[in-house]
Order: structure tokens, then C-alpha cells, then sequence
């Protein structure tokens, strides 16, 4: 097993560079029946199962430790302490940040983006600028842009992708510019599966002086993130997308960004001193963490995060990508299938559409078979209407995921082909 | 074990692939808009009334294989039927698809081409694509100006 950021040699031919038996058991969840089918669980994209190492490590800390943290001075409330800091500098070390204060727990992504928006845009911008954003984005990076274009004035730039659903970097480099505050992008499409170049996005938001923001809750899971290497301002991800529990996330952001902006909510934690006449503010990362947080979340997450260290983050992606390529040799031989996002760079994803066949009654038939996948729009409208599609079925893979499973996907699509057609 | 093929019998495959009273009705009395945002399905019915009996409705889908169907076999269940009746008829269909004990006693002989969805109640994920037509059906007759939504 090698570790985070260690060269792996390619694997040999036809071989996983996982061990994916090991780690199938290492996952409760994956080892049952559905409607008397062994489970084949391809709805990664929206939310991965937990191994036992986090399933174990929330119930121990919620039977053995919990206590409030930073305010205690007894033994438990330091256990507490200790064990919800050491998750925040494991997430900063995962992240490639350079400082744990860097790293502001938040309930999953779309509440970082949130914060961004809160916290920076709707008090920063004003109707001389402007947010550039992509038609590939999911709804929790585009309605908050758009209230603060209500509250603020503030305009709107949308860069278009391409017939592959490649976002056009021609048509980035064009939207930006001198009006341009913030560049807001996926790092990986949630909907399609394809890898944006975040590094080329950032480089050309801070030639224009522009911040930029990376949605990474579909990158996390699946390859190696460095924030300091992509340089971006701010990195927003959830937790339950990497292993870990729902209702944690954190947000990267620079620390002098983070020590310029506004709290985000008001409370207790992230106050350093309160009359009624005035408050000041507690320093990062408290400041953006008012209330009682998630704290056996946070833990959980640590040990998602570690989990996923430890196998690898490169294996992990060699894997998936074996498992994506299988997939899509499989439904594409399918004369029926039509799959949506073709760009060169993709991970873990699989959109298709069955000519005829709506993609609900697809769900419905491949659930049956016990294929579990996603039917909908993927809280992606507009990649959905860029395609000409109400919805598209998505099957989304994990580690755990085998080639093997890919034929038990094909053949549920070829089942419900034949019931439709 | 209750398989897919359970919930797409041939009945449900034909109102689908043939859906009954499909068009634009342009004289229509009455008319409202349904969707089911999860899933993106879209639908507008159609009434004409008369004497508080409904003499025409007709309707118009973006949708699935069961709101489709759903929404063909209502249209045929509802023409010619008082206003009355038919409140009560989409109150039995709902109770029909939801797995209500009441509805599930009724002589699937009575329902005719509607007994074909009894077995959504097995399919709870996808209660909400039968009973869009229905939700809409009942918009329509009260003279709601908001489209229905299953959200």
C-alpha cells in the first residue's frame, strides 16, 4: 500500500492496483441483497458508504469521549479537543494546506460555498463586478452566485462547455477580465465526470487579479488534491462523498483572505470578547465556526480521510479509472445507449441516456436487478439543457467498485432495454 | 418478489407507448401545469366541463413510462364523470397506488385499465410519477393558477 503523493509503478494489464476484496470488507453496507440481487451500489457521486474504520471511530468517540471542545477543562472535553484539531490538520495535510487554520469545518460543500458567498462576495462586490462561472456547475455553485447578484448587483458570466462536456478554457480566458472578482468552477462535474483544469482556471482568474474558487466534492474521493499546487483561494468539500459521515465539509481558504473577510454565522465560538456595546471576533478558524460544531463528524471525517491516505490516492484513481473505462466499452457497445460526457479527462462517472426510455423507469429496472444508480438532473439544469435532456441515468463508482460489477451494470441496462423496447 | 415486470405490465407499456387523449385541447375550461422537479417530468391538463360533468380532458407529457400512463388511463377514467365523482375517483386512485388498505379491497374489475398501477404501492420511490396527472387533474378543476409540483 503506498502512501498520499508516492509515485505507483502502472499496474500490469488487467490487474487493480487495489486490493479490492480487502477492501470490499472493510464496507458492511456493500455486503447485502436488494430486492434478492447482491447489492451493486453505483451512486458514489452521491454518497459513498462508510468502512468500518469511521463507522467504528463515531461510535467510539460518542461512546467514550464526547464532550464540548475548546471550552471544557476536563479530561474529556481535552479528549474531545484534541481528536476534532488532530481531524482538522489531518483534512489540511489531505489538502495540501499549509495551515490547519486554513481549513473552516462547514456541513458539506454547498455550506462552504455559501460562506464564500456570505462571508466575502455579498459584502465585497458591488455592480462593477463580475463572477465567472461554468455551464457545468452544480446548483449549489450557481443560486448562491445569483443571490448575490440580487443583493449586491453584481453580474454574472457564464463559460460554456463543449458537445464533449469539456469546459471551453478559449471562452474562460475570454470571460475574464478586469471586472472579474471571483472564477467559480467544479473540479469535477458531478453530472458528466469530467476534470476541469483548475490550475489553468486559477492562473487565469489571478492574472486578472480574480479569486478562485473550486467546488471539490466530486474530486476528493477519486485523486490527489493540492491546493497549494493549484493555487486556489478557496477549496470547498464534503465529507460523505469521501467515506465519511453527512453534515461535515470544510473550506480551504487562504489565510489572508480568511483573516480579512466577516464572520460568517454569529455566535458563541467565534467570539473573542462580548458587552452589549460591542463583540470582536475570535481569530481562524473559530471565527467562522460559531455554535457547537460537528464534532463527531469532523472525527469521522479524519479517519475517512486517513482511510483514504492509506490506500492511496493515485491506486484509487488507477482503479477507478480501470472501472469508468470498463463501464463505458460496456454501455457503449449497447446500440440503445447514448453516453453524455466524452471529455478527455474524466473520473468516476458514467452519464447515459436509453433511446425511449426515461431515465426513472431505467433507475427503476436497474434497481430492481440491484444496480443502484442515480436518475435526475443531478442538481445540474444546465448541463442537462445543454444536452437537450430532462434528466440522464448516472452511474457513479468508488474504490470498491469492480470491472465485474460494470457487467452487472450492462446487463440491468440491457434488462430494461428489453422490457421498453 | 415483485419484479420490474410487475410495474410495466403490458397495460401500462401500451397507455405509454400509445398514450390515449394525448393533444392540446385549445377550447379547454380549464387547465393547470405539473412537475416533478426530481425527476424533471412535465405535464399539462386539459379540461372541458359541462353541467358539472367533465365532457372532455386531454393531456400533454414530458415525462416517465409511469406518469405517462398514469396520466392515458386517468383521462379515460374520468371522461363523462361528474365533478363530484371524479374527486372522489383521484382520492381512490392516490389511496390505490399508496397501498391504503380501503383501496386495495376494490374489484379490480371496477378500475378497469387503473387496477394496472396497483402494484406502484410496491415501487414507493416512483408513488409521486403516478399521482402528478391526478394532483394536476384536481388543480385544473379547482382553478389553481400555480403549477403542482410533487415537491
Amino acid at each position: 500500500m503506498s502512501g498520499s503523493g508516492s509515485v505507483v509503478e502502472p499496474p500490469p494489464p488487467g490487474s487493480s492496483p487495489l486490493d479490492v476484496d480487502e477492501i470490499r470488507a472493510e464496507f458492511p453496507a456493500l455486503d447485502q441483497q436488494v430486492h434478492g440481487r447482491d447489492l451493486v451500489y453505483l451512486d458514489n457521486a452521491a454518497t459513498a458508504h462508510k468502512p468500518n474504520r469511521v463507522i467504528d471511530a463515531v461510535r467510539e468517540h460518542d461512546r467514550a469521549t464526547n464532550a464540548n471542545v475548546h471550552r471544557g477543562v476536563h479530561a474529556l472535553s481535552q479528549r474531545a479537543t484534541d481528536a476534532f484539531e488532530e481531524a482538522r490538520d489531518t483534512t489540511r495535510a489531505f489538502l495540501g494546506a499549509e495551515d490547519p487554520e486554513e481549513i473552516i469545518w462547514t456541513r458539506g460543500t454547498t455550506e462552504a460555498i455559501n460562506l464564500v458567498a456570505d462571508a466575502w462576495a455579498r459584502r465585497e462586490l458591488g455592480p462593477d463586478d463580475e463572477i465567472v462561472l461554468t455551464e457545468l456547475e452544480h446548483h449549489s455553485n450557481i443560486v448562491p452566485w445569483q443571490r448575490v447578484r440580487e443583493e449586491t448587483g453584481a453580474r454574472l458570466r457564464v463559460v460554456p462547455i463543449d458537445d464533449d462536456g469539456a469546459v471551453e478554457m478559449d471562452a474562460l480566458e475570454d470571460a475574464v477580465g478586469p471586472d472579474t472578482a471571483l472564477v467559480t468552477l467544479a473540479h469535477v462535474s458531478n453530472a458528466l465526470g469530467t476534470v476541469n483544469d483548475v490550475h489553468a482556471a486559477t492562473e487565469i482568474a489571478h492574472d486578472a487579479d480574480a479569486l478562485a474558487l473550486v467546488d471539490g466534492a466530486q474530486a476528493v474521493p477519486h485523486m490527489d488534491v493540492d491546493v497549494q499546487d493549484i493555487g486556489c483561494d478557496f477549496y470547498a468539500f464534503s465529507g460523505h462523498k469521501v467515506y465519511g459521515p453527512t453534515g461535515i465539509g470544510a473550506l480551504y481558504g487562504r489565510r489572508e483572505l480568511l483573516e480579512e473577510m466577516q464572520p460568517y454565522q454569529a455566535g458563541g465560538e467565534m467570539i473573542r470578547q462580548v458587552t452589549f456595546e460591542e463583540t470582536t471576533y475570535a481569530c481562524l478558524p473559530a471565527k467562522f465556526e460559531a455554535g457547537t460544531p460537528n464534532i463527531t463528524g469532523a472525527v469521522g471525517l479524519g479517519h475517512a480521510l486517513d482511510f483514504v491516505t492509506d490506500h492511496g490516492r493515485d491506486s484509487i484513481r488507477a482503479h477507478e479509472d480501470r472501472v469508468l473505462s470498463a463501464a463505458t466499452e460496456r454501455l457503449a457497445a449497447i446500440d440503445e445507449v447514448e453516453i453524455l460526457g466524452t471529455a478527455e479527462d474524466k473520473a468516476s462517472v458514467l452519464s447515459f441516456v436509453i433511446e425511449d426510455v426515461h431515465p426513472h423507469d431505467v433507475g427503476t429496472v436497474l434497481d430492481r436487478e440491484g444496480v443502484a444508480i442515480r436518475a435526475g438532473h443531478h442538481c445540474t439544469q444546465p448541463v442537462m439543457d445543454k444536452f437537450g435532456v430532462a434528466a440522464t441515468c448516472r452511474a457513479s463508482f468508488a474504490m470498491y467498485n469492480t470491472v465485474e460489477e460494470t457487467e452487472a451494470l450492462a446487463d440491468a441496462v440491457r434488462e430494461a432495454i428489453e422490457i421498453f423496447h | 418478489m415483485v419484479d420490474a415486470t410487475d410495474l410495466y405490465q403490458e397495460i401500462i407499456m401500451d397507455h405509454t407507448k400509445s398514450p390515449r387523449n394525448y393533444e392540446h385541447l385549445a377550447d379547454a375550461d380549464h387547465e393547470a401545469q405539473g412537475d416533478n422537479p426530481l425527476c424533471g417530468d412535465e405535464l399539462t391538463v386539459y379540461i372541458k366541463l359541462d353541467d358539472g360533468k367533465v365532457t372532455d380532458v386531454t393531456f400533454e407529457a414530458d415525462g416517465c413510462a409511469i406518469s405517462t400512463a398514469s396520466a392515458s388511463v386517468m383521462t379515460e377514467a374520468v371522461e363523462g364523470r361528474d365533478i363530484d365523482d371524479v374527486e372522489e375517483l383521484v382520492e381512490t386512485f392516490k389511496n390505490l397506488v399508496t397501498g391504503e388498505e380501503d383501496a386495495n379491497a376494490i374489484d379490480p374489475a371496477e378500475l378497469g385499465d387503473l387496477a394496472a398501477l396497483r402494484n406502484v404501492q410496491n415501487f414507493p420511490t416512483r408513488v409521486k410519477c403516478a399521482t402528478l396527472s391526478w394532483h394536476t387533474l384536481q388543480a385544473a378543476l379547482n382553478g389553481r393558477d400555480e403549477p403542482v409540483t410533487t415537491e
